[in-house]
């Protein structure tokens, strides 16, 4: 397969997880900003949704205060921000097209329909119609995977795209993890206290996982606890375990379609038996924020690594 | 003026055509609503399948459709052997005048073609002078244009011996009739032109270069997206079952092209490119081009790779040197061409250019190296200012110009929203050179005017397509008329039903 093809493929799901995971972060700041100020609500849960998608830095270059307003703007529609929803959707549709014929129809018209359908949401006033908007875009996103999974050739092709969606979900996991350790609670408040609750509760609401929590855990949401089914626990989707375990898996099966072996395999590897290997103990012996900083930074060595051996 | 034009179904209005008695009889039994509603769900599948092409400075449409017309165009068999053998004779006066202008140039000694008009041609490549090619074959894939004027008369309108595009159309029009009027199809023998691709794959492969390892490797290069045939591009791509590639997407390294795969470098032995001689490497031609590939041509003449067409080709097409094809025919294969030219005359020469300027409200004249129906005047349809204008570039530079009858295209009936219609159309075969030979598949991509009385059929200007039957038809003997009766209870029936 041609690379160009290949990071097509790769970049094409990575951008439409991508706004998937914005989507998510978006409903979850709607929620804490919508706690009674009887539980302390804070005041930078529209900060803290953009710390989570790494681009508070961008925002403060092109709007003075961060509300409702301008964050949803921003990370729902701004051609500014190169990660705004509508950019990964409108990106995901220019790579799509770019290798249409390595996609099926069923693949093609998801995307292509998204990306019909974005025209109809206001950008200007962005709150308005905004959950049908996060509907939407994880509908998108749930029938683009669907739709691969359902009618992809298990070939190099499929790899490329599982391989890219696994990549971008274990930076979004460990993203939003990290945000609420660090930036949500504001000084004073209690950890464990009933704001610091509902700020995990709302962490897992936002990646689909509250209900999840009960099965596993059996009690009341506990940081630790949240912190062991996102990163360590296998059985939960979104769990940056669980990703490994497919970016290895997918890496693996093209190393057998390819006969060759190569860094990306290793690093993967080292990286998913490193989490089989940890206990919650380890993660949180050095700080959740400097685990998740090194799990961070290693994902994105291993996305440089992917590049260099196949998409280049 | 008026142009009374021969119609392909009914001559001058009066008879029924061979080869049309069942669509002419399926066109009067079929009511207009129902062809309206087959217009919209072909519409439909072509929106669906996503044929679309991109017009040049049009800001809305990126993606647009070419119309298509449901009526199909026919021509009897032996219409088309007469064609074919045409078409072959022509090809081979192209790839004859191409190895001979960069090779030993005999056709310019003798005089018959002057040698400013290649020299000094744009498309002429210096870098192809005395490279030989491997079979000495320079326009693998021709696209030669045809229009008829009666029964008995085609003319060649024009030779594309560059990067002929539309092969697609001819493809998905035959595969949208056959979705819609299945029935139709199936009474007549339609000779099938889905053979193209494989057609096509089998003649680039038999032009690989010797120093090819093994089964060679084809690609076909495409500018990308943002380019008006892209759709094309990716069609054959995938029809083909080759890499769609882009400049980007090779490199060359001592000499020999790569394409980058996820695993590694993979010689490409033959490009079929639909990128122009001046984008495809920037080191040899435009240096502003991203489009190419740096050091292809060395590759090329080194011999490690064969691009279909070959580099310079434009030279054989341009219309100046058109109007010299019946000489050049004569030239190599000393026979008289089965294909005529339309009747051209040559501004360069002084004589010819008065007779154009003393006629131009009656002729049409062409920029000689213009294309897609820009830059041509139309005299008969064309206002007072047009003409005056189109004088002023003839008398600065009348070089640049050739100038031709107009011509009464011959008209085929076609659906026009309130009904039925004769609307202008021409024909584009194409025409593939191999080591084995010439094959043409029976057909082409007929173009049609669609505005009433036009004789434009280029779709940036409007025009749609048709598909195009090359059908048998049964002498008319006592039994083939009872095949027609049997054939035509077979209608009757399925319009009841």
């Amino acid at each position: 397969m041609l690379s160009r093809t290949a990071d097509s493929l790769y970049w094409l799901s990575r951008y439409v997880e991508r706004a998937e995971n914005t989507a998510r972060i978006i409903d979850a700041a709607t929620r804490l900003a919508a706690l009674p100020a009887g539980y302390g609500a804070a005041t930078n849960e529209w900060e803290s949704a953009l710390a989570a998608t790494g681009c508070l830095e961008a925002f403060r270059q092109h709007y003075d205060r961060a509300d409702a307003e301008t964050v949803v703007e921003f990370l729902a529609f701004s051609p500014q921000n190169p990660s705004s929803i509508k950019n990964c959707l409108e990106v995901a549709r220019f790579n799509a097209r770019s290798v249409r014929t390595a996609l099926t129809t069923e693949l093609w018209e998801t995307i292509n329909t998204a990306w019909l359908e974005l025209k109809n949401f206001p950008a200007r006033d962005p709150t308005q119609r905004l959950s049908d908007f996060l509907r939407f875009v994880k509908q998108t996103s749930l029938s683009f995977d669907g739709s691969a999974y359902r009618t992809m050739l298990r070939s190099d092709s499929y790899c490329f795209t599982r391989i890219g969606v696994y990549i971008e979900r274990a930076d979004a996991t460990a993203r939003i993890l990290d945000v609420k350790y660090h930036v949500l609670l504001p000084p004073g408040a209690k950890v464990g206290g009933s704001l610091d609750y509902f700020q995990w509760s709302s962490i897992l609401r936002s990646v689909s996982a509250l209900t999840a929590y009960h099965w596993v855990y059996r009690q009341n949401v506990k940081p630790w606890l949240v912190a062991d089914l996102l990163i360590l626990n296998q059985q939960m989707p979104r769990s940056i375990a669980s990703c490994y375990e497919n970016i290895t898996r997918y890496l693996d099966m093209l190393a057998r379609h390819y006969g060759r072996q190569g860094p990306s395999q290793r690093l993967a590897r080292a990286t998913f038996t490193h989490l089989q290997n940890s206990k919650l103990d380890d993660v949180f012996q050095g700080g959740l924020h400097d685990y998740l900083s090194g799990l961070i930074a290693d994902n994105s060595r291993l996305g440089s690594l992917i590049n260099d051996q196949y998409l280049t | 003026m008026t142009v009374t034009a021969f119609d392909e179904m009914t001559a001058l209005g009066q008879e029924c055509r061979s080869g049309y008695e069942i669509v002419q009889s399926w066109l009067g039994a079929t009511p207009t609503e129902l062809l309206r509603l087959r217009q919209q769900e072909a519409e439909l599948l072509f929106r669906r399948i996503g044929i679309t092409f991109a017009v040049y400075g049009d800001a809305e449409g990126e993606e647009r459709l070419i119309p298509f017309d449901i009526v199909p165009r026919i021509l009897t068999r032996p219409e088309w052997d007469r064609l074919s053998k045409g078409l072959e004779q022509r090809v081979n006066a192209l790839n004859s005048f191409l190895k001979d202008v960069y090779g030993k140039g005999e056709i310019l000694r003798a005089g018959v073609v002057p040698e400013d008009l290649v020299y000094r041609n744009p498309y002429y490549r210096p870098e192809m002078q005395g490279l030989r090619l491997p079979h000495d074959i320079y326009v693998s894939i021709a696209g030669i244009d045809i229009v008829r004027v009666d029964a008995e008369t085609f003319y060649v309108l024009e030779d594309n011996a560059r990067t002929p595009s539309g092969v697609s159309y001819m493809l998905e029009n035959r595969e949208v009739m056959m979705r819609l009027f299945p029935e139709l199809c199936a009474r007549h023998r339609i000779a099938p032109v889905e053979n193209y691709a494989d057609e096509l794959l089998a003649t680039l492969k038999t032009i690989a270069p010797r120093s090819a390892p093994g089964e060679p490797t084809v690609a076909l290069l495409t500018p990308g997206p943002f380019n008006s045939a892209y759709y094309e591009h990716s069609f054959l791509a995938d029809k083909l079952g080759v890499e769609l590639v882009e400049g980007r997407d090779l490199f060359v390294r001592e000499s020999i092209l790569y394409m980058r795969t996820t695993e590694g470098p993979k010689r490409v032995d033959v490009v079929y490119r639909r990128v122009d001689d001046d984008f495809i490497d920037p080191l040899a031609f435009r240096p502003d081009s991203v489009l190419g590939v740096p050091g292809l041509l060395s590759a090329y003449r080194a011999g490690n790779v064969t691009l279909a067409n070959a580099v310079g080709t434009g030279v054989s097409d341009d219309k100046a040197v058109y109007s010299y094809m019946p000489e050049i025919i004569r030239f190599y294969s000393g026979a008289e061409p089965i294909l005529n030219n339309v009747p051209t005359w040559r501004c360069r020469e002084p004589e010819s250019l008065r007779y154009v300027l003393d006629n131009l409200g009656d002729l049409v004249v062409k920029e000689v190296d213009g294309s897609g129906g820009y830059g041509m005047l139309v005299g008969p349809k064309a206002d007072k200012a047009t003409i005056e204008s189109f004088r002023d570039k003839l008398v600065r530079d009348p070089s640049k110009f050739i100038a031709q009858p107009t011509l009464a295209l011959s008209t085929v009936p076609t659906f026009v929203g309130e009904g039925v219609a004769p609307r202008h159309v021409d024909l584009r075969p194409y025409v593939l050179t191999g080591a084995d030979g010439v094959k043409t598949v029976p057909g082409g991509l007929t173009r049609v005017a669609l505005k009433e009385g036009s004789l434009v059929v280029n779709s940036s200007q409007g025009g749609g397509t048709k598909d195009t039957w090359v059908v048998d038809v049964p002498v008319l003997d006592g039994t083939s008329q009872a095949q027609l009766q049997s054939q035509s209870q077979m209608q009757s029936q399925t319009g009841k039903a």
